[in-house]
């Protein structure tokens, strides 16, 4: 039988508080990445601490992964409900690991094969039943014709602050499990693991964010925790000490936004993060950064809402909020990173346009972009810039005005300490010193200035750039976290002989209007993917266009789309 | 360098109402901040939304008119920002103790070196007469036409048992009094709180000149001993017919900053930006 090489969907399901997240995240998927495979990890997760249903599921290929998919291939179940919830997504010939002396198994499916190990008595001889996951990993490996060399490295590597004991006992339970499977199962599987060559690192959408925060000059953080933004300040917190960092978890997002204001006054690149219920609280800070002209780097990671909503799951609910929130009208760059590299190298680019333009910039995520993690190329550093904006220059008591009008929009700022620049920044609306002023020409001119920048902005941002092929058959449009889930429909499309393109926004605010309105002129069919109930970019897109965009592709159950399901719509449409 | 009183005027005239104390507060912080020598560069006033937050606009220094109820997340932001700057926030009762309640609450505890003059009239004035949290009980307003059925909060014990190390009430027709209170307070390391009866002359029909004339008494001239914490919540209860003014409270405690390893050397703003090392924290992801 010739065996399926590196191409796997594997996945442990179990009980919040199990530990199996960690487990599966550190042991089996850094074991993969560091057998030079491409790897992408996502878990879905109940808002409780402990008990609930928890998964993780760990695409593993040869060449690129852009997403989870719908089948499974190896299904680690940990109890009963692991398995009715999911064994009916396991392939032909697909495995299911558990443990007969804790899981009663009545419903079997046929074409599929069980593999009873005792998990937990494995588990207590080798140190603890809590590694009982690591039993199970290592009985994965032996499925899939492998070899420890890695995982115990990782255990080393993982586990060293714990001490011997943790280490041995796990390296112990790793290698029971390996050689439980061999001698009672042999070794049929249809999978094999072999390794690649692939130099990686492996981070979630929200660490990369977080680095990219640090990289970019980021110096002080501001927030409140939220499900899914608390990531962010929580990686940012590493670096406190090692690259003098400030995190300032603070008593509500009112406090957050209005604090990162202050610092970013004071001339200290300064960022918040929260999800969209904290960003309600936060949309006053947002006009404050607008109309005293202060930069501010915002991440919104969005969650199903509305109110508390499904705090633990994801969506693309909050477009239109981020490009209305606060009062009137204002300029805001709003933008959604497409994955972990975006995630990176846009919050670099969010700091540099936040101060170029001195206007708020937010980062719209969610849970699935920020909280899955996958193998990328090392961030090529050389490529950042650090661009602060324009400064006043030996300004003069008495002839500096802080809000100059210019026709770019931009007026050179000072930042206190800075002799001469001593000047007003006013929430109400102001004249060039920054004094509170409410006559209609006044208004007008510093209205239009700050609309000024908008404009330029937009011909600064690069705009959207369709991938694939010019003559395809469907073009899909989409945003944000999306990309990869679309990516993989693509191949699937492909394999089907169906030729696809992909138009992919990224700077949602300000919206390259006329670029989009050409690809959609010029498709042959074209569909919308977007998580949420609306099409909130499609009626964006037909706003700023005048085209409507009929097939759209919804989802709105609070989980990322599979790319079976984008696959399988789009094939109803062409 | 020397500051002069003329120096820290500026072109921006007063916009407020004829005999309103904030006249006299925007006089003694100038005077305050005239004796205190600091940079005018180096100073910074931060306000909220209300006539009082109207006053930075009138001082030749750095100042920020943020939101209203946001003074104190702003002005901590600019203080951990930039450490070695003087960040002086000023605002009324409605700013302080209403909507930027829970900011109060918290800055307490934290102890950032701010100064946080509190321009109190127990009155909402920009918005026309309403009952603020100051208000006494019954106060009649257009909100509350028959009368506030809160009693008023107390802004002086709350600061003494949240952790406050400088507390002191001041009014605004005693220049002199409240002169020293700013001077000691912004001298003071940590967070220090004057609030500041200031008789609002348009609104508050009962709180007029003539009433804090007739009620209010020096702690100074009473024998009061500000390190004595027992002491001090209990000049705090006084009210009825004696108010104490004064400083009620003072304590040495680590700052926030303090804690902050990684502004004692050099305040964030300060620090290189441009090529930040991240080699490290990529290499962990491999």
């Amino acid at each position: 039988m010739k065996k399926i090489l590196n191409d796997l969907s594997w996945k442990v399901a179990g009980r919040a508080g199990d530990g199996i997240l960690n487990a599966g995240l550190i042991m089996f998927a850094k074991t993969c990445v560091r057998k030079g495979l491409h790897v992408f990890a996502t878990a879905e997760y109940p808002s409780l601490i402990r008990g609930g249903h928890n998964h993780l599921d760990v695409r593993v290929r040869d060449d690129d992964v852009y997403a989870h998919t719908k089948h499974i291939d190896i299904l680690v179940a940990l109890n009963n409900e692991s398995v009715t919830k999911h064994q009916d997504k396991v392939t032909e010939g697909g495995a299911i690991i558990y443990d007969g002396k804790t899981i009663q198994l009545d419903d079997l499916k046929k074409n599929v094969n069980y593999y009873d190990i005792p998990l937990e008595k494995i588990a207590e001889k080798s140190g603890g039943k809590i590694m009982k996951n690591t039993v199970a990993i290592g009985a994965t490996f032996a499925l899939l014709d492998s070899d420890l060399k890695e995982l115990n490295k990782v255990i080393k590597d993982t586990f060293a602050r714990k001490g011997e004991k943790v280490v041995d006992g796990n390296i112990n339970a790793a290698k029971a499990g390996f050689d439980y499977l061999r001698e009672n199962f042999g070794n049929e599987f249809k999978m094999k693991l072999e390794n690649g060559k692939a130099e990686s690192i492996f981070l979630s959408g929200h660490e990369a964010v977080a680095i990219g925060a640090l990289k970019g000059g980021c110096k002080f953080f501001a927030g409140y925790p939220m499900t899914p933004a608390t990531s962010v300040m929580h990686n940012l917190a590493k670096f406190e000490k090692t690259h003098n960092f400030v995190v300032k978890h603070t008593e509500d997002e009112l406090a957050a936004i209005n604090m990162a204001i202050g610092a970013n006054y004071a001339g200290v690149r300064s960022m918040t993060a929260t999800s969209g219920g904290g960003f309600c609280l936060m949309s006053e800070g947002l006009g404050l950064a607008i109309v005293t002209e202060t930069p501010l780097v915002a991440v919104e990671s969005q969650r199903p809402g509305p109110g508390t909503g499904m705090a633990t799951h994801s969506g693309q609910g909050d477009l239109r909020f981020m490009l209305h929130a606060s009062t009137d009208e204002g300029p805001r760059i709003v933008i959604a990173p497409k994955d972990v590299d975006d995630c990176f190298f846009r919050t670099i680019d969010a700091f540099n346009i936040a101060e170029k333009y001195q206007t708020p910039v937010i980062i719209l995520t969610d849970k699935f972009l920020g909280e899955s993690y996958i193998t990328t190329s090392e961030f090529d550093t050389k490529k950042v810039k650090i661009d602060r904006g324009e400064f006043a220059k030996n300004p003069k008591e008495g002839e500096f005005n802080r809000y100059q009008i210019t026709e770019s929009g931009v007026s050179p700022r000072s930042v206190p300490s800075q002799e001469g620049g001593m000047h007003v920044a006013s929430s109400y609306e102001h004249d060039e010193h920054g004094f509170e002023r409410e006559e209609e020409d006044n208004r007008i001119a510093m209205h239009d200035k700050r609309f000024r920048k908008f404009e330029n902005m937009k011909k600064e941002l690069p705009p959207p750039k369709l991938e694939g092929s010019k003559d395809a058959d469907v073009t899909i449009i989409a945003w944000g976290s999306t990309y990869g889930c679309v990516k993989e429909a693509e191949r699937l499309l492909s394999k089907d002989g169906i030729k696809s393109n992909h138009l992919h926004i990224v700077f949602a605010s300000p919206l390259h209007d006329k670029e989009i309105a050409e690809v959609i002129k010029s498709a042959k069919n074209v569909v919308i993917v977007e998580n949420n109930k609306t099409g909130q970019l499609a009626g964006i897109i037909r706003e700023q266009t005048g085209l409507e965009i009929k097939n759209k592709i919804l989802k709105y159950d609070g989980r990322a789309f599979f790319p079976e399901e984008i696959y399988e719509k789009i094939k109803g449409i062409v | 360098m020397s500051v002069k009183m003329s120096d820290l005027t500026s072109k921006e005239l007063p916009t407020w109402c004829g005999g309103c104390g904030d006249f006299n507060i925007l006089f003694t912080m100038k005077a305050a901040l005239e004796e205190l020598g600091i940079p005018r560069k180096d100073t910074v006033l931060v306000s909220g939304i209300g006539c009082g937050s109207k006053l930075p606009h009138f001082v030749k220094t750095y100042g920020f008119e943020g939101l209203h109820g946001r003074i104190l997340p702003v002005a901590t932001g600019i203080k951990l920002g930039n450490n070695k700057l003087t960040v002086i926030g000023v605002g009324g009762d409605g700013d302080a103790y209403g909507i930027g309640g829970n900011h109060y609450f918290h800055i307490l505890r934290r102890n950032v070196d701010l100064t946080y003059v509190v321009q109190n009239n127990a009155v909402y004035g920009l918005t026309k007469g309403q009952t603020s949290p100051t208000s006494e009980q019954g106060f009649r307003s257009p909100s509350t036409p028959s009368g506030v059925l809160e009693e008023p909060v107390n802004p002086i014990s709350s600061a003494i048992i949240n952790g406050a190390t400088y507390v002191a009430r001041g009014f605004a027709y005693d220049v002199h009094h409240l002169k020293k209170l700013i001077i000691d307070g912004i001298r003071h390391k940590g967070f220090s709180i004057i609030d500041v009866f200031q008789p609002c002359v348009t609104y508050n029909k009962i709180n007029t000149i003539q009433w804090y004339k007739d009620h209010i008494y020096k702690l100074e001239e009473s024998g009061h001993d500000p390190n004595d914490r027992k002491k001090a919540l209990e000049k705090a209860e006084e009210w009825n017919s004696k108010i104490p003014i004064g400083l009620f409270y003072k304590t040495k405690k680590p700052t926030y900053e303090d804690g902050l390893s990684q502004v004692v050397r050099e305040p964030l703003a300060k620090q290189d930006i441009s090529n930040v090392d991240i080699s490290k924290i990529l290499e962990k992801l491999r």
